[in-house]
């Protein structure tokens, strides 16, 4: 199992190098710093001594490493002209807001998703498994922004019960004023909602469907049968024996969607008006700030690989086959 | 009539779009304590059917539709799920085709064989566990202590029906049903395994009813054969005899057509034509376009199981 995690770790290592290097040379192609840096109205010589001091006119892999070194030791990923900060700060700063949404959401999915996937298999004919299915159909056809502005209207404008944008009142987690958290106070959990409700819109029905069709292929197997044959329990067939063999596609699937639910945050924070990293990130778009640009997608990119190293280190404890070939 | 198992006029249907479909139509037989039973014929003839049938796990939608199963002095083909769950498994076994699909994979040995017994009996975990490595030990698997914490695909097929058995064996049922128990198994594996279920039976007074399509591996490990043919047992009787004198015309094609029956040289014999399809099974004796025997009676009244000659049960108007 160790061996396994190792392994599982070493691989984040190196995909992470590859996509620095695809934003590095992304950035080295269209960003110009010594313009970012001094503007329009300095000589070219001037322009090439500061870009010699800067070392931009050092080999494409000198730059790299250097890059990634800064990156990685000091945690230097360039600096926002937008805020006049440097950009991890920045970053750093809207992270809890969209990482506060995407968990909200998340527990969201897994709370309804299994129960109503599982039900949905058991009892397929049944009235709640018809409406269900057919309800998650609308769920994936309509557009976030629909469903948010209609969860607005309803919940906020009409009905007058929930918040209708930002994130309300929130208190510094741990004392330091770098995660100030909406999670503790009852007004900033009440700000939670709609958002959290509309950004799972778009994967809850996928993952009712995806759990529901994964439950059914395994309830026919013949190890269903034999569990059958044993004379369990159809509470112990279906919830132990079905149950985990279910879980184990899903859950692969799980890690993936919830890293592409922090790119997919975007429009949800916009029309909440949620301070989070797509906010930000639209804003950098707006003021064409292409260094906040790129740390955003190194960041993006970051949390991504660690959620679905984190789930396939996770799965590794639940499938036993996968051990044995993660130790040989 | 005291037999352990007694099926009667046992008949089971599958619900289609298009209608009921019989699957078995009207078999009968019975098994006694410690009874071997070969339960014979092609793919599709309803074997596996049957077997499921008895312990009422036939899939979706087949459905007993007639006839009844005595077990133990008791009626249990119209037992409730509840009821029926406390025959599977405990009284009544079974062991399926393939091992390296019977076993759920995420689970390990020892857990899915404490949990056979903790369904039936009140029992500590320890003493369920005893209880394992005692019949681990009983099929010969080297190294019991260490299979319980083993994961099935750390097993091979042989070892994992070996494994199936034990399970079976865990509660001390009555009778155990093998559903083509080696056909996914190296020879080698199934003579073994073949050799181990008749010592286990033997030594344990179990019932076996062992569906197959080998003839051969009946003849060696059985007392009595029921074939089937589309759905229906067209001959029953002692082994010995139905090797050696079969009555029921396609009881003969099938033992004329086992290599080692016939003299070394001579081409093995072959019934002609296919078994019809349960959806298109032809009037009167379901046997007759294949038969070389068959007159105009064959095709217009469908003969009944009776008794013929040597104790033997045959369906057939011509014999």
């Amino acid at each position: 199992m160790f061996a396994f995690i190792i392994r599982r770790i070493l691989q984040a290592v190196v995909v992470m190098l590859v996509i620095s290097l695809v934003v590095f040379a992304i950035q080295k192609e269209f960003g110009d710093p010594v313009r970012d840096l001094v503007g329009e109205r300095v000589t070219p010589e001037e322009r090439q001594q500061i870009a010699d001091k800067m070392g931009l006119n050092d080999p494409f892999f000198f730059q790299y490493a250097r890059f990634v070194k800064n990156a990685v030791t000091k945690g230097d990923l360039g600096r926002s002209f937008l805020y006049n900060k440097p950009n991890l700060e920045v970053i750093i700063n809207h992270a809890p807001a969209t990482i506060e949404l995407v968990l909200g959401t998340a527990l969201i999915i897994m709370v309804l998703s299994l129960p109503l996937g599982v039900y949905c298999a058991l009892k397929p004919r049944s009235w709640l498994s018809r409406f269900t299915m057919s309800f998650s159909t609308l769920g994936v056809s309509m557009p976030v922004f629909l469903t948010a502005i209609l969860l607005i209207y309803l919940f906020a404008v009409h009905w007058r019960i929930l918040p209708s944008y930002g994130r309300g009142e929130t208190v510094d987690l741990f004392g330091n004023g770098i995660w100030m958290t909406g999670l503790l106070t009852i007004d900033g959990l009440k700000h939670l909602i709609l958002p959290c409700i509309s950004l799972s819109t778009l994967m809850l029905p996928l993952f009712i469907r995806l759990i529901r069709s994964e439950m059914m292929e395994v309830l026919e197997t013949e190890y269903i049968k034999y569990a059958w044959a044993k004379g369990l329990s159809p509470r112990r067939v279906w919830l132990v024996h079905a149950f985990k063999n279910t879980l184990l596609p899903v859950i692969t699937v799980f890690g993936v969607q919830i890293g592409i639910m922090f790119a997919f945050t975007l429009l949800t924070e916009l029309v909440f008006q949620w301070p989070g990293m797509g906010f930000m990130f639209l804003e950098a778009v707006n003021r064409a700030d292409l260094s906040l640009l790129i740390a955003y997608l190194v960041v993006v990119a970051a949390l991504f690989v660690v959620v679905n190293t984190v789930v396939d280190i996770l799965y590794g404890f639940i499938n036993p086959t996968v051990r044995i070939a993660g130790t040989k | 009539m005291s037999h352990l198992l007694e099926v009667r006029d046992l008949e089971v249907k599958f619900a289609l779009r298009s209608g009921d479909i019989t699957a078995i139509d009207g078999a009968s037989f019975t098994l006694d304590p410690g009874e071997r039973m070969g339960l014979v014929g092609e793919s599709g003839a309803g074997k596996s059917v049957t077997g499921f049938a008895i312990i009422n796990l036939i899939s979706k939608p087949g459905f007993i539709s007639r006839g009844s199963i005595h077990f133990e002095g008791n009626e249990i083909s119209a037992y409730s799920p509840a009821r029926m769950r406390r025959i599977r498994g405990n009284r009544i076994s079974m062991i399926f085709q393939d091992p390296m699909m019977t076993l759920n994979p995420v689970y390990t040995i020892g857990f899915q064989m404490i949990e056979t017994l903790q369904a039936h009996r009140n029992i500590s975990k320890a003493q369920a566990r005893a209880i394992a490595l005692d019949k681990l030990q009983k099929v010969y698997i080297p190294s019991p202590e260490k299979r319980l914490s083993q994961y099935p695909h750390e097993l091979s097929g042989g070892m994992r029906q070996r494994i199936i058995i034990a399970i079976s064996l865990l509660a001390d049922p009555a009778i155990i049903i093998a559903d083509e128990p080696t056909t996914a198994l190296d020879v080698t594996i199934q003579a073994e395994i073949m050799d181990l279920l008749q010592e286990l039976c033997e030594n344990e007074k179990m019932g076996l009813i062992l569906i197959t399509h080998d003839l051969g591996v009946v003849s060696q490990v059985t007392e009595k054969i029921a074939v089937m043919y589309a759905g229906k047992i067209i001959e029953y009787g002692p082994t010995e005899t139905v090797v050696h004198h079969p009555v029921h015309p396609y009881t003969i094609g099938l033992i004329g057509s086992i290599p080692g029956t016939i003299e070394p040289g001579k081409d093995l014999k072959q019934i002609p034509g296919m078994m019809p399809t349960l959806t298109n099974i032809p009037p009167g004796c379901a046997f007759n376009p294949r038969c070389e025997l068959a007159a105009e009676i064959c095709t217009q009244k469908t003969p009944v199981l009776e008794e013929k000659q040597n104790g033997i049960m045959a369906a057939c108007h011509m014999k």
